[in-house]
């Protein structure tokens, strides 16, 4: 260990790791944004990086700006030179291998002038070592995540804006041609004409709101009754409702496809919308009554003091207190209703009473073109993503009030 | 004079007990509705886990008739053509009444049958399974014929007959768990929801502690970075499902070429087709689809933890990892082992995600998706019943280890 907090030890190891990381990052954003062939090599990257890396750390002490400088101008070389850490096909134009090595160039020079931060050469303390390590493990951190999580929706959106032959002619090449203007949306247009997503879309948007109101309306007086009424069985009461709310849906689904069957209730919205609840009224339960509990309990005696009812009490001070709750809660027990997919998939077979999501799964067949599908999906998931960004606090409370049902 | 020192009232006294009414009052109607749809269908599991039913026994053996008018001057009659609906059950006491419309009269010719002006009435008796037959009346037409034709077969007649429903009758079989827990497929079964579990929990904890510590600071962006990082908890399992199937299809899939292209792998790799490669992918897919909740409740307890200490700490010359291992973890202690408790039962309990990505091919059957499999798949509901049971039994041991925690960790 403690010959890797040399200074400069701890900027090769940083420096080639960070390299290998830019290299990847730059090829899969290329071969992403344009659909050209770039190939990153590890083991050029490590050693590029760590040259680059103690280059620059012997460098500043000429002073931080031109060996920032120096660091930029050098990093292009990787990109460009033939024992690169990113080497271009023939296929890639000079333009493109161009823009590749200022990219790297900087994915390089600016990360690692901060992960270097205080790092100096010669033997440096633990605290220095583990700071850098930290910056690095921080920077690598962000791109990381950032990228698990983008790439997929960005390949989601960019497949419904592409048509069969393109799609399999360059499976890479997520770049639009804008010229096609309108016509780039031409599979949400055949969605919402051929297939009939516009009333999907209505349906679940109605179901939702209504697994909205009809959770809230049980869920209040059963959480207010737990949290503040004093009465045998509280404590079993609270527990079995944690307990309910772990059964898996797979397990009652199979009763209630009979059920339904036998009474007539499946393929019907009815169904749905009397089933829907009741998977969401114990997590509303769960979370309202942690946040009554939460509310100071003299405010409800004064009112009890002054004549109010118990009912009154909850109407007149309970309730509006806690509205932030209510819209957290209301919230999450939208969004489960409106990404339901099990229940809606067993009951409803009849193409006109689909909700949303058992309308993509309708898309998923060998004979609907994957971009109807996956327009499908961005119809599904973009009202749901609209809401929790407008709505992020209450949606992030509500979650983590929400315990966590999966 | 010695007053007598005032002591507490005992018992439950009219306010405690008024108190009481009112919240079973409040909770009534959720007990009532989770009873109905939760508890009833998890006895109604146990009942079915014992029973010889398939898909097919869901609809009841009955009678059905269709009825025509046929046949023209004198030849003139009403026909109906009655049947049992089960080609094996016996349905027994059918009978058969029906009215006639304005304009018709039917005259007695069956000895089973009474008729009296325009109402049929027939006591048909046992019909066994398959059993078809053909009743005529003669009839007397007074006006239009098509009229009376389109009136004719528009009322529908009403049939009664009683068949032993395979649902409530007391017919019992322990084949079905025998089928469970037969041998090799119930051992895969068995390794293959434990893999998932375990890895798939394990490692969105890891991977979410790992965000939470990126983003236990504040700087611009923090907001959106959050937010971005919900995404694949917060979009429709559906879609994001779908999306890895394309994104990791083996003849058009973007990541297979660009791992082609990067020289990483030589040909096409069929992620959600191969085994063992399948069960990593549905894994991965779990981790990634829930690191965002472990993540946010491991910041909310992180931004809880007092600065002081990690001050002292400054002041004692401990490193930034030493910090970590001996202060931040110990305290993170109680959430995290709750959230694996938690995390563990359901992801135990998942079945949307596997069943999106492979159906449970490709040796990724767990548990929750052998329900759907031999139920729907194998359209044997007694089996599939047999395996909730299963699994129910595995959920009550969990939950008892969860309260064991959860009372230790309370204020989660």
């Amino acid at each position: 260990m403690s010959f890797l907090r040399r200074g400069f030890a701890t900027a090769a190891l940083l420096g080639a790791l960070w390299m290998v990381v830019a290299s990847i990052v730059v090829a899969v954003a290329m071969s992403f944004a344009t659909g050209l062939p770039l190939t990153p090599s590890v083991a050029m990257s490590l050693a590029w990086g760590a040259a680059l890396a103690m280059a620059f750390l012997a460098a500043r002490r000429m002073g931080g700006r031109p060996a920032l400088a120096a660091l930029l101008a050098a990093g292009l070389v990787p990109a460009l030179a033939p024992f690169g850490s990113l080497s271009a096909g023939p296929a890639v134009s000079a333009p493109a291998a161009g823009a590749a090595a200022v990219l790297l160039s900087c994915a390089f020079a600016f990360p690692i002038r901060s992960i270097l931060g205080g790092v100096a050469p010669g033997p440096q303390t633990r605290h220095v070592f583990e700071a850098a390590v930290i910056r690095f493990l921080t920077g690598f951190g962000y791109v990381f995540f950032t990228a698990i999580v983008v790439i997929p929706f960005y390949v989601m959106v960019m497949t419904s804006l592409k048509n069969q032959a393109e799609l399999l002619q360059n499976p890479l090449d997520f770049g639009i041609d804008l010229s096609k203007g309108w016509d780039l949306f031409r599979s949400y247009a055949e969605l919402m004409t051929d297939f009939n997503f516009g009333s999907y879309l209505w349906t679940s948007f109605y179901v939702s709101v209504l697994t909205v109101l009809l959770t809230l309306s049980f869920s209040i007086p059963g959480a207010y009754a737990v949290a503040r009424l004093r009465f045998r069985g509280r404590k079993a009461f609270s527990r079995s409702i944690l307990l309910i709310y772990m059964v898996p849906m797979i397990v009652l689904a199979l009763p209630i496809y009979i059920a339904f069957s036998v009474a007539g209730l499946r393929n019907s919205i009815l169904g749905i919308v009397l089933i829907y609840p009741v998977t969401t009224i114990p997590v509303a339960l769960y979370m309202l009554q942690g946040y009554f509990r939460g509310l100071p309990a003299e405010v409800e005696e004064a009112g009890l003091m002054d004549g109010l009812s118990r009912l009154r009490v909850i109407w007149k001070i309970t309730l509006p207190l806690s509205l932030p709750a209510l819209a957290s809660v209301s919230l999450y027990v939208f969004m489960i209703a409106w990404n339901e997919f099990l229940l809606a998939f067993m009951l409803l077979d009849d193409p006109s009473k689909f909700t949303l999501t058992r309308g993509v799964a309708m898309l998923n067949s060998s004979e609907v073109p994957r971009q109807h599908l996956m327009a499908g999906s961005v119809i599904a998931t973009v009202p749901i993503m609209a809401l929790f960004l407008g709505l992020e606090r209450f949606m992030t409370k509500g979650l983590t009030a929400g315990s966590v049902k999966g | 004079m010695i007053h007598a020192a005032p002591t507490p009232p005992e018992g439950r006294g009219p306010l405690a007990r008024r108190e009481a009414r009112l919240a079973w009052g409040l909770l009534l109607p959720t007990i009532l509705i989770v009873a109905a749809v939760v508890v009833v269908p998890l006895l109604a599991i146990f009942w079915i886990s014992v029973k010889p039913i398939g898909l097919a026994d869901l609809r009841p053996p009955a009678p059905i008739a269709r009825e025509a008018l046929r046949g023209s001057g004198d030849e003139l009659r009403i026909q109906y053509r009655v049947r049992n609906s089960s080609r094996s059950e016996i349905v027994s006491d059918v009978t058969l009444s029906d009215i006639l419309p304005p304009g018709l009269e039917a005259r007695p010719v069956d000895p089973r049958c009474v008729v009296d002006g325009r109402s049929i009435f027939c006591d048909l008796g046992d019909f066994e399974g398959g059993r078809r037959e053909t009743l005529d009346f003669p009839v007397v037409l007074s006006g239009d014929r098509d009229a009376a034709e389109e009136a004719a077969e528009g009322s529908e007649p009403v049939l009664t007959g009683s068949a032993d429903n395979i649902l409530t009758n007391l017919e019992f079989t322990g084949e079905n768990f025998a089928r469970v827990f037969d041998g090799d497929e119930f051992r895969s079964v068995l390794y293959v929801t434990l893999f998932y579990t375990v890895v798939g929990t394990v490692g969105a904890l890891l991977v979410g502690l790992f965000a939470a510590m990126l983003l236990n600071k504040s700087f611009r962006g923090q907001g959106v970075l959050r937010g971005l990082y919900l995404f694949p908890y917060v979009a429709p399992v559906i879609a994001v499902a779908f999306t890895w199937v394309i994104l990791f299809d083996p003849f058009s899939g973007s990541a297979n070429a660009l791992l082609v292209r990067m020289g990483v792998a030589e040909n096409a790799i069929n992620f959600f087709g191969e085994r063992p490669l399948a069960l990593i992918m549905v894994t991965v897919f779990e981790i990634w689809r829930y690191f965002p909740l472990s993540f946010l409740f491991i910041l909310a307890r992180m931004q809880s933890i007092d600065e002081d200490m990690y001050e002292a700490a400054d002041m004692d010359g401990a490193s930034p990892f030493q910090k970590f291992w001996y202060l931040s973890l110990p305290q993170l202690l109680g959430i995290l082992s709750v959230l694996f408790l938690l995390r563990f039962i359901w992801t135990f309990n998942k079945f949307d995600d596997i069943f999106l990505l492979t159906g449970g091919n490709a040796g990724t059957r767990t548990l929750t998706v052998n329900v759907y499999e031999q139920a729907f798949a194998v359209s044997n509901i007694g089996a599939g019943a047999a395996v909730a049971v299963v699994i129910f039994g595995c959920l009550l041991i969990f939950s008892i280890f969860f309260f064991r925690v959860m009372s230790r960790e309370e204020g989660l």
